[in-house]
């Protein structure tokens, strides 16, 4: 078999190459072609893709997350620390051949699709899997919500807010759009306001449908797109919206599962995936949308949509606060993502006014979001001697992360201190989340932050929230870390010290004699 | 490369030593000695924050302690044989071969790749085997500089 493997270790000089060399000679010894590509300090060459492409299975021993990870998607997966591959060497082999044997997880012949790796280990808890699966359609229906939210946004912005000024433009009336379109004027910016709005509300019109549809593709692979896809679709024309998208990407996922497991004579396998599995799928997922449970879920949509909007005053506030401490808990872990899918799913709503509940969801989500980054790298510039070079390096890294909205920007300083630093990040993001609710910013799109300060309702107040709970989560990991000691931080002061001393005795001494440790580059040990 | 990663200066035949940390202090004692590191007490508290991290003890009697770090001039290897064995965390027992790496914080690409290079070859039994047995410092030096050459 062929076996392509990345090594990775904390310092990058030593573990990395040791992984790398066992793994080979291991794989050789039982005959087998490994091929690494060793993500260390020396730099990295990347493996040629046409031999990730003829892998038979991929091997990760990395301590460090596996950059460009997505290159591997698709192929029986074996992840191991960077130390197992070390010590056994041929056990890290025997178990990868058995992921290869244990058969294909999902789809290769979609490219480079961003299916979940799946782990051989089939016994993942089921929580575990229902969270992939559910990622898998929230991330491909993202990018529609970016398109489609933010053509819409535009569209305000350029035909004006105030619709009823534009009398071409009706937003319950789709054919008064169209003939706006018909008509277009290429110097009225109402003209062009109406196409951004008509061609993002089309994006708009594949979420629920793009969201079940993959969730069924990532649960029985090609034969679940299509009980996926028009499940979600009959979803929206029943109104069940996106609870009853997620209903029919599971139902249609594994109607399809289940279906294309029958043992059927072999005459008839070949048309399985392409005739029968489909076809029979979805006449039941039409069956049970239209039929058994599309009204339930209607109801229930209609209920949620209500009491999200009937939210007023304190409660609105402590929805932000609940959100916003969510987004800080775990920096885009589960407990991160599931109040971001809320808020993107909310986005997802038919017909919502200028001002919904939903749209003060999501921007109270993204300014959370955004805080914990924005503050970690506050905190390393008012109190540089409580952080070490590494940390004072991400740091800046952290601003630009902070501001376009990545809250793992401040997983670095998380990994190394979390009882510190998440106690900030989960203050300082339900403040800003809560705070976002009471000055009433909205925000029609998934993703971007100050980048997409434009299509931001109310930017001020979504401005004075970030900075508010950014100051705030500062304040408090400043608190914390400065009770006790840091035994890195406090060598690394001293070992500053005795540089800076040597620089000056370097300076006055005569040319020539320069140490060769005159950097200050960070010490990397970790 | 004008500076060689190891001389017969660089290696400890007869390491007594209670614990890893003794043992790794020994190591950077040398380094500090032939001026491989400008402060030998920050290099071996850079090494022993990489220690904590995970332990660097290897199947086969391997204790390995390294670390970049800013106190480091040259990338070097440092090697201990500790007759007695003392204990790095390997799941199999006690380490009687030590390899102590230190590479530098700025280190550029030759010297990285160096240190991959003897990185790849501490895997082979046969490598270890060989330094185990050596009968002097000279021929502990003279195996490495032979067999680790980049790749």
């Amino acid at each position: 078999m062929k076996f392509v493997a990345v090594t990775s270790c904390p310092t990058g000089i030593a573990h990395t190459y040791m992984a790398a060399e066992a793994l080979e000679q291991a794989g050789r010894a039982a005959g087998h072609e490994v091929v690494v590509e060793t993500q260390g300090s020396a730099g990295s060459d990347p493996l040629d893709p046409a031999v990730i492409a003829a892998a038979d299975g991929v091997i990760f021993a990395a301590d460090l997350e596996v950059k460009d990870r997505e290159r591997f998607a698709g192929k029986p997966t074996v992840d191991v620390g960077v130390k197992k591959a070390v010590h056994d060497a041929p056990g890290v082999i025997g178990q990868a051949v058995a992921a290869v044997e244990a058969g294909p997880v999902a789809a290769p012949a979609a490219g480079a699709a961003p299916v979940p790796a799946t782990k051989v280990d089939s016994g993942a808890g089921v929580g575990t899997r229902v969270r992939q699966w559910l990622m898998t359609g929230i991330s491909y229906m993202i990018p529609f919500v970016a398109a489609g939210g933010i053509l819409i946004a535009l569209g305000f912005m350029v035909g004006g807010y105030d619709v009823t000024d534009l009398p071409t433009v009706e937003l319950d009336g789709g054919v008064t759009l169209v003939e706006a379109i018909r008509n277009f004027d290429i110097t009225s910016s109402a003209s062009w306001g109406a196409l951004l709005f008509q061609t993002g509300g089309t994006a708009f019109g594949f979420l629920v449908p793009v969201l079940a549809g993959f969730i069924a593709y990532a649960i029985a692979d090609r034969p679940g797109l299509v009980p996926g896809f028009v499940g979600g679709a009959i979803a929206v024309t029943v109104g069940a919206g996106f609870l009853g998208g997620l209903a029919a990407g599971f139902l249609g996922g594994f109607l399809a599962l289940w279906i294309s497991r029958w043992k059927v004579p072999r005459g008839v396998r070949g048309v399985m995936p392409v005739v029968v599995t489909p076809l029979l799928s979805t006449f039941v997922v039409g069956l049970l949308m239209f039929v058994v449970i599309g009204q339930p879920l209607a109801a229930l949509m209609t209920g949620l949509t209500t009491w999200l909007n009937g939210l007023s005053g304190a409660n609105l506030v402590l929805l932000g606060v609940l959100l916003g401490a969510m987004m800080g808990f775990d920096l885009g872990g589960p407990v991160n993502k599931v109040a971001y899918s809320f808020a993107v799913a909310g986005l997802s709503t038919p017909n919502l006014a200028v001002d919904a509940t939903e749209y003060r969801v999501m921007a109270a989500v993204m300014a959370a979001g955004m805080v914990a980054p924005l503050a970690m790298a506050l905190a390393t510039v008012v109190r540089k001697r409580l952080f070490t070079h590494a940390e004072r390096e991400n740091g800046k890294a952290a601003w630009l992360l902070g501001a376009s909205f990545i809250s793992e920007g401040a997983i670095p300083f998380a990994a190394v201190d979390p009882l510190r630093v998440l106690p900030a990040s989960v203050v300082g993001s339900a403040a800003a989340g809560g705070l976002v609710m009471a000055l009433d910013s909205t925000l029609r799109a998934p993703h971007g932050g100050i980048w997409v300060l434009p299509l931001i309702g109310n930017p001020l107040g979504f401005l004075v929230a970030v900075v508010l709970g950014t100051v705030i989560a500062a304040a408090v990991v400043i608190a914390l870390k400065s009770i006790g000691t840091n035994s890195v931080v406090a060598a690394e002061r001293e070992a500053d010290a005795a540089a800076q001393a040597a620089e000056t005795a370097q300076a006055t001494a005569p040319a020539g004699q320069a140490p060769a440790t005159g950097t200050a580059r960070p010490a990397a040990t970790s | 490369m004008s500076t060689p990663l190891i001389t017969p200066e660089l290696v400890a035949l007869d390491i007594e030593a209670s614990d890893r940390d003794a043992a790794t202090r020994q190591l950077v004692e040398l380094l500090a000695a032939a001026g491989r590191v400008t402060d030998a007490e920050g290099f071996l508290a850079d090494v022993r924050a990489r220690e904590a991290q995970m332990a660097t003890g290897m199947p086969g009697g391997v204790g390995l302690p390294h670390a970049r770090s800013e106190h480091v001039t040259v990338p070097t290897l440092a090697v201990g044989r500790v007759p007695a064995g003392v204990d790095f965390g390997a799941p199999d027992g006690p380490a009687t071969l030590l390899f102590l790496i230190a590479a530098p914080a700025s280190g550029d690409g030759d010297h990285l790749k160096i240190l991959a290079s003897l990185a790849r070859r501490l895997v082979h039994p046969s490598f270890r085997d060989s330094l185990r047995s050596a009968p002097d410092a000279e021929t502990v030096a003279e195996i490495v500089t032979r067999e680790v050459v980049p790749s």
